[in-house]
């Protein structure tokens, strides 16, 4: 057993450490992806971990569990982790098979969770991965009536963003910026707000007739893509972030939900019906037809979020149950990973937040390894719709 | 550059809030800022509209276009008056059944009796379906008992629309008969 973990973690490790490489290397098309990163199909990266007690521990646990590692003892690691936390975190990582360091570093201020988030980073950083321990993700709390709240990635330090005492939905971060979008009922009929979080103002940027709702800010910040229904049907609309110069680019009476943007914020993809069949499909931000993604294997599939390497689409397919699946960018065949809702990807394209109706609870799924931890929940009603700051 | 793009907003929103003034809805608990209602709004039409989305409505389909929501903010609300006339569809179905179509003649005749009346319309939904999913669906329910209505010779204008998806149900068991329950059109009369 120790032994394959052995060999495989080196090719994963290869793989990961050629896959950082090569997203450095930009729009390198012949780039395929390793098959020891295949989606659910990949083995952890052992590591081991001595000196840590308490919060510090589980800190390093979580963040290290959703970004595809695996723990084990000394003996069967690629990675030995060591330090302590006796009134501040001190960290080493060793590469247990050429004995180099990796990180040793000692941390100071704000608390031990931060130092902790912060070693975890350094260590994943020195792999050539992007780390994802000092994020954050929004998400909506409650049903019938609900509210906005942003966290630290791990449901820790939980802040409201809205006090509507009504329905709030569909929380987006605008990439960049500390600011989100979403829609909320104050009106009665739902609109879309801009909420700049370092001031806590927020104006509307899009309350016409209807509903107005599935804002999907542009990863350059400076579009906004949105269903409404102000000229009768549900359409796909683009607009610049502070609402001006609206455009409609689709007209139909069918469905069309949920836009997300592709990485260079030139395309729109969202969930639609094309002659009785749903798809995901992507229009171009300046109009035209739209095109059909394929997602072979799945039905009605929904709510698809772009990975910010451009590679990956996530979506949840509705089949009875909810399905999150991801299928390379450009269609094909889908790897359905595990029951949830409303997938959104974190900074580092491997890590997906996801709601789960039982329990109304955010999960982290790392997409190769298909490791799970639930985010701590705000107890006040149905943890959902959860977006990544990226 | 952010200084730059600070300024733009600025005078948009200066420019805007001259257009809007009497905006009296702002959100509480917030700065409000120079505010709103729906930005500048370029035609249909104009620059990237594009002809026929997927799955078109065939030759000729047409919608008709929403009043502005301002105007019926303050209204009296009245959500007794027509709930025997709660409309249901089928299973992820925006279609007006013809078995409902009595009460959205009921819902009409009051309507074309009360001329100064206006008329709010909540799409529902079953807990089945994401919840984007569903709110558009819910609001395709909606927008299609308006159809009706405007068929029938109401104005367009005195008739919004609003989705609650899946979130407010009246029935929160998971039988089939909770999400035919679920499943519905209401109406909610307004007045100014």
């Amino acid at each position: 057993m120790k032994k394959y973990h052995y060999t495989n973690s080196l090719l994963v490790a290869a793989g990961l450490l050629g896959l950082a490489t090569l997203a450095q290397a930009q729009n390198d098309d012949a780039i395929r992806i390793n098959r020891n990163t295949e989606p659910g199909n990949t083995p952890p990266i052992w590591v081991s971990m001595s000196g840590f007690t308490g919060e510090a521990a589980a800190v390093l646990q979580f963040d290290l569990y959703v970004q595809g590692f695996g723990f084990t003892n000394a003996a069967g690691a690629q990675y030995l982790i060591s330090g302590s936390n006796n009134g501040h975190v001190e960290g080493r990582v060793a590469d247990r098979f050429n004995k180099s360091a990796l990180v040793s570093k000692s941390y100071s201020g704000s608390s031990l969770r931060r130092q902790a988030h912060a070693f975890a980073d350094d260590f994943v950083q020195a792999l050539g991965r992007k780390g994802i321990s000092q994020t954050k993700i929004a998400f909506n709390v409650g049903s019938a009536n609900s509210e906005i709240y942003v966290a630290d990635f791990d449901g820790h330090n939980p802040q409201a963003v809205t006090r509507d005492n009504t329905l709030t939905a569909a929380p987006c971060w605008v990439p960049g910026r500390f600011a989100l979008c979403y829609a909320s009922y104050k009106f009665n009929n739902p609109a879309i707000f801009y909420h700049d979080l370092s001031t806590g103002s927020r104006r509307t940027i899009a309350w016409y007739g209807g509903s107005n709702i599935s804002p999907a800010a542009s990863p350059d910040g400076r579009k906004v893509a949105m269903i409404l229904s102000k000229d009768g049907w549900t359409d796909l609309y683009v607009a610049d972030i502070d609402g001006s110069n609206l455009r409609r680019l689709t007209k139909s009476p069918e469905d069309e939900s949920s836009p997300c943007w592709s990485p260079d914020s030139q395309w729109i993809c969202f969930a639609a019906r094309i002659k009785e069949r749903r798809s995901l499909c992507k229009i171009s931000v300046s109009g035209g037809l739209p095109q059909r993604i394929p997602t072979t294997g799945v039905l009605n599939p929904t709510e698809p979020d772009w990975s910010p390497d451009g590679k990956w689409i996530a979506f949840t397919a509705q089949m009875g149950g909810f399905e999150i699946c991801v299928v390379p960018s450009q269609g094909g065949n889908v790897t359905e990973l595990v029951q949830g809702e409303d997938p959104s990807w974190a900074p580092n394209s491997r890590t997906l937040v996801m709601a789960r109706r039982n329990g109304g609870v955010l999960s982290l799924l790392d997409v190769p390894t298909k490791q799970v931890k639930d985010v701590t929940r705000v107890s006040s009603g149905v943890n959902s719709q959860p977006s990544w700051a990226r | 550059m952010k200084l730059i793009k600070f300024g733009n907003l600025l005078v948009i929103g200066l420019t805007l809030s001259v257009a809007t003034l009497g905006c009296k809805h702002r959100p509480q608990n917030v700065t409000p800022l120079p505010g709103q209602r729906a930005g500048t709004v370029g035609d249909a039409g104009q620059g990237g509209l594009i002809g026929n989305g997927p799955g078109t409505g065939g030759e000729g389909a047409s919608a008709t276009p929403q009043g502005n929501p301002g105007e019926w903010a303050n209204a009296a609300r009245d959500e007794q008056k027509f709930q025997a006339d709660t409309v249901h569809f089928d299973y992820d179905s925006s279609v007006v059944k013809s078995s409902e179509q009595s009460k959205v003649a009921d819902v009409a005749d009051y309507l074309k009796g009360n001329p100064a009346s206006g008329l709010e319309i909540q799409g529902h939904c079953d807990e089945r379906g994401t919840d984007e999913y569903n709110r558009a669906l819910g609001e395709r329910r909606a927008l299609a008992l308006r159809e009706e209505l405007i068929g029938l010779g109401v104005g367009g204008e005195r008739i919004m629309t609003v989705s609650f998806g899946r979130s407010r149900p009246i029935d929160t068991g998971h039988s089939e008969a909770a999400h035919a329950r679920n499943r519905r059109g209401m109406f909610v009369l307004l007045t100014k």
